[in-house]
């Protein structure tokens, strides 16, 4: 089954164009270090999901690319023409010339209605092209107008278009001290629209991200390239093919759908952190080696401790005792910074993969009391490595990893709301302060049955 | 092509470029030597209008007579450029405020281009009069534009003479140092050579306005080139304006340098952006950093990534005061073409409460005059001109300096953050 890509505004299409070309490096490699038949069958499988053979020589991405302003787009493709290893459909993109002036009611209640039309259009073409569609794929961001507004108004389209089509939207978190102004009020605005239509929001930090470019990927003069070429990383470990335990013999043909099931039981709760490990500088890696049982050993403790990255994890942590008899919501007994969850998956990508116990994930004292343990946990495998390296490790959680942020922006943007700060440049395209309320309304909902688990 | 809307930027040839632009001027003399200089040929002879006998440095010839009598040409010729564009984003005015041609018929145009073109955004850049400015009416005609400025300019680049002045002498002294940088051909389409000749006695205008001319080109230049995080206009208007009325920007320049004398070395990253807050980089007569900031863009240009503004904007925000609502208020764009002759360059806009002593000074010599009535009978006696027009501006421009007072009386306060919704469990 295969995934439509949206790219959605500058950051958006910058970020989609590196995910193509990492899963694109990735299959090219001859460093899956296993079988033929292996990375024939990891290949076809990763073709199907991302990519159309065309009567082009090389494959094309599954994407639309959708922009307020040309620039952005038009490097876009032809960047990606000029590699030679693959290309977009050089029709599957629409662009305007005036930008959303990242005013999120711009985007969401101008833009959008405007353009619809043309928009599913295009997404429509390219689910078409698909033998079966195993939903979309949108990225974006929170803080501008384009991503933010204009995404939260194509998710619901997406959502009333391909009601049965499972949605994901990468959401990707501005730098706490700011890129743009407005990017609360912004993400507020987003967070709350997009819980309604989209099934799962996986978040990527700017921050985070430029902690691992500088410590561990050891980067000096860190670019906006740079910070996306780590999320792509991220990203293709978890989208590229593996074995789930369903799908037995053949590499998953669901990757959303498995994904929606392993992750999100209950509406409420959709936001997805996602960890994987290592990280490292490519010139190091011929240096290293990585033992399975270490690998698992450091990313179960950045779960419970909530690391953001395999430095400086605080190994004081420890899961509260099972056995007494408080009620999980009211627990007191935890100790304080332990991270609950109330689903993990754990994707393994190398070789020797089928001997890893992880059975220390499948600790109950780790979760919320609403799943059984073997449904609040799943695995999936694949013995063939991920863009060069042998062994790495990725964690997809649904857990209070992304109460801190949450509580962060909806604290500021409140802040600023009080003051009615920037409230005319909003009511312009026609949101009003109820919107507003409501708006941070549903976002200090979810807030709180996070902080409750 | 050049700056003023929001246009296609794909790659054009560079001949046969016609400026989107309209020159307005009630005397012909700046207009005819443009129109005979190296730039003739980049203007379009019919987008000018002009008259013979001037303005006579009063607003009300300049905004009531010339306004009426000169309305429907200004329209027709506007409407003909903006009929030239794909998409119409912007106006900029350029003017200035101590006279009677830039301050009234500029106010006027200003009030027109927000009948007839409501939704695109009106970038205003205004020359202020310097402290021992000669022309003695110009507190009136100050004071009577910024009424029209606070309730029809989306946003206003305030700009002094005294700083332009200053800046222009350290350029110099710094060119006739001796320390060597690189160089380029001389191209300069904006000055001509007589600029940087001229001793440093004399008022160098030419290299002066150069230096405005060189704001706009930043604060284009996201628009017209590439980068990894894109800043457009309309971005501009969105973050640096909180409250309608208050949208006067300071703006700093880094590195210093007109387009005539390219060969200033260019200094070490860090030390750009510390420059760029210091007073004497200031495009007025302001010291951002000891008042009160609402917020603040920075543009760079050139080989500068995220990490190294990340940086800066850590490393310089303990020493600044932003507004208890804003405290992270940081606006930033990376635009990857830096400017001629240089590897990086940074444009600094700031919504300050520094602002506030430039307008008091208006007031204060407006005051002074009116108190006495001087000069009066040669604006009353203008056909739609009346006492109240004089009380109502001096009135708009107390409110505004109100509004500043207020902002600055919370600097330095204790933060109280207001509660959040509760929801029930």
């Amino acid at each position: 089954m295969s995934i439509v890509t949206v790219q959605l505004g500058q950051c958006g299409n910058q970020i989609g164009h590196e995910v193509f070309n990492a899963i694109c490096g990735d299959i090219r490699g001859t460093h899956g270090l296993c079988s033929k038949k292996e990375n024939e069958s990891y290949r076809d499988a990763c073709k199907e999901r991302f990519f159309s053979e065309e009567e082009s020589e090389v494959p094309v991405a599954r994407a639309v690319l959708v922009d307020m302003e040309p620039k952005v787009i038009s490097q876009t493709l032809s960047v990606a023409a000029r590699s030679g290893y693959w290309k977009y459909d050089d029709r599957s993109h629409f662009c305007q010339k005036q930008g959303s002036g990242n005013n999120w009611a711009n985007g969401y209640s101008v833009h959008g209605p405007r353009h619809k039309e043309v928009i599913m259009n295009l997404v429509q073409k390219e689910a078409e092209k698909c033998d079966r569609l195993s939903g979309f794929f949108t990225i974006m961001s929170m803080a501008g107008g384009t991503g933010s507004g204009l995404g939260a108004f194509v998710t619901q389209c997406l959502r009333d278009a391909f009601p049965t089509s499972f949605i994901l939207n990468h959401v990707i978190w501005p730098y706490g001290t700011g890129e743009v102004i407005v990017q609360n009020y912004n993400s507020v605005l987003t967070l709350s629209h997009l819980y309604q239509s989209s099934d799962a929001l996986l978040v990527h930090e700017n921050d985070v991200i430029h902690k691992i470019c500088a410590q561990l990927m050891n980067i000096k003069q860190i670019s906006f390239r740079d910070v996306n070429q780590v999320i792509a990383h991220q990203l293709g470990s978890v989208f590229q093919p593996t074995y789930t335990a369903e799908s037995g013999l053949h590499y998953s043909r669901n990757p959303l759908g498995d994904l929606m099931e392993s992750l999100v039981p209950h509406p409420e709760f959709k936001m997805l952190g996602l960890r994987n490990i290592p990280q490292m500088p490519e010139n190091s890696l011929a240096y290293s080696t990585f033992s399975w049982p270490g690998l698992i050993k450091h990313l179960r403790q950045m779960l419970i401790a909530n690391a953001k990255m395999e430095e400086g994890i605080d190994w004081q942590v420890r899961p509260p005792r099972l056995g007494s008899s408080i009620p999980s919501s009211h627990s007191t007994n935890k100790p304080l910074h332990f991270n609950t969850s109330i689903a993990n998956l754990v994707i393994l990508r190398g070789k020797d993969m089928h001997s890893v116990d992880l059975g220390s994930f499948r600790d109950p004292s780790l979760y919320t009391s609403w799943l059984k343990p073997q449904d609040a946990f799943n695995a999936w495998k694949t013995p063939r490595a991920f863009n060069k390296y042998e062994k790495s490790v990725s964690l997809v959680s649904n857990s209070q990893f992304l109460l801190k942020p949450l509580d962060s922006v909806a604290g500021k943007a409140w802040n600023m709301f009080a003051s009615k700060a920037y409230i005319h440049q909003y009511t312009k395209f026609g949101i009003e302060e109820e919107d507003f309320l409501d708006s941070f309304t549903a976002l200090e909902q979810v807030i709180s049955s996070y902080a409750i688990l | 092509r050049s700056g003023g809307d929001g246009a296609d930027i794909y790659k054009g040839k560079i001949c046969s470029l016609k400026a989107r632009a309209l020159l307005i001027d009630m005397e012909e003399g700046v207009v005819n030597e443009i129109l005979q200089g190296p730039l003739r040929d980049v203007f379009d002879s019919k987008q000018l209008i002009t008259d013979v006998s001037g303005s006579g440095n009063n607003w009300a010839v300049g905004h009531k007579l010339y306004g009426y009598q000169y309305r429907e040409s200004i329209v027709e010729k506007l409407r003909k450029t903006a009929e030239h564009c794909d998409c119409l984003q912007c106006f900029f005015i350029i003017h200035s405020m101590g006279g009677g041609t830039g301050s009234g018929l500029g106010t006027f145009v200003l009030n027109l281009l927000e009948d007839e073109f409501p939704e695109v955004y009106r970038f205003v850049t205004s020359v202020y009069p310097s402290g021992e400015d000669d022309v003695v009416t110009s507190p009136y005609n100050s004071v009577l534009a910024m009424k029209e400025l606070n309730e029809h300019a989306d946003c206003v680049l305030p700009i002094e003479n005294e700083s332009l002045f200053d800046i222009v002498n350290k350029i110099h002294q710094m060119v006739n140092s001796g320390k060597l940088g690189s160089t380029v051909k001389q191209n300069s389409l904006v000055t001509s050579s007589a600029g940087s000749a001229k001793t440093v006695q004399e008022k160098p205008f030419d290299a002066m306005n150069n230096i405005v001319a060189n704001l706009l080109l930043n604060l284009t230049s996201s628009a017209r080139f590439e980068g990894s995080l894109n800043m457009d206009l309309n971005e501009i208007s969105m973050n640096l304006v909180p409250f309608p009325r208050l949208h006067y920007l300071v703006s700093s320049l880094t590195p210093l340098y007109t387009l005539a004398d390219v060969n200033v070395p260019s200094r070490r990253l860090d030390q750009m952006f510390s420059d760029a807050f210091s007073r004497g980089h200031q495009l007025i007569q302001a010291d951002p950093k000891h008042s009160l900031y609402l917020a603040c863009a920075l543009l760079v240009r050139g080989n500068v990534q995220v990490s190294d503004l990340r940086r800066n904007i850590e490393r310089l925000k303990p020493s600044l005061h932003f507004v208890s609502w804003n405290q992270e208020g940081w606006k930033t764009g990376l635009c990857s073409v830096p400017p001629v002759g240089h590897s990086h360059s940074l444009l600094a806009l700031a919504n300050n409460t520094c602002v506030k002593p430039t307008f008091i000074e208006i007031k204060d010599k407006f005051m002074k005059l009116y108190k006495k009535k001087a000069h009066l009978h040669h604006y009353l006696h203008i056909d739609g001109m009346e006492q109240s027009c004089f009380s109502e501006a001096i009135s708009s421009l107390s409110d505004l300096i109100e509004e500043y007072n207020e902002l600055d009386a919370t600097k330095g306060g204790p933060r109280i953050d207001p509660s959040r919704l509760k929801i029930a469990v």
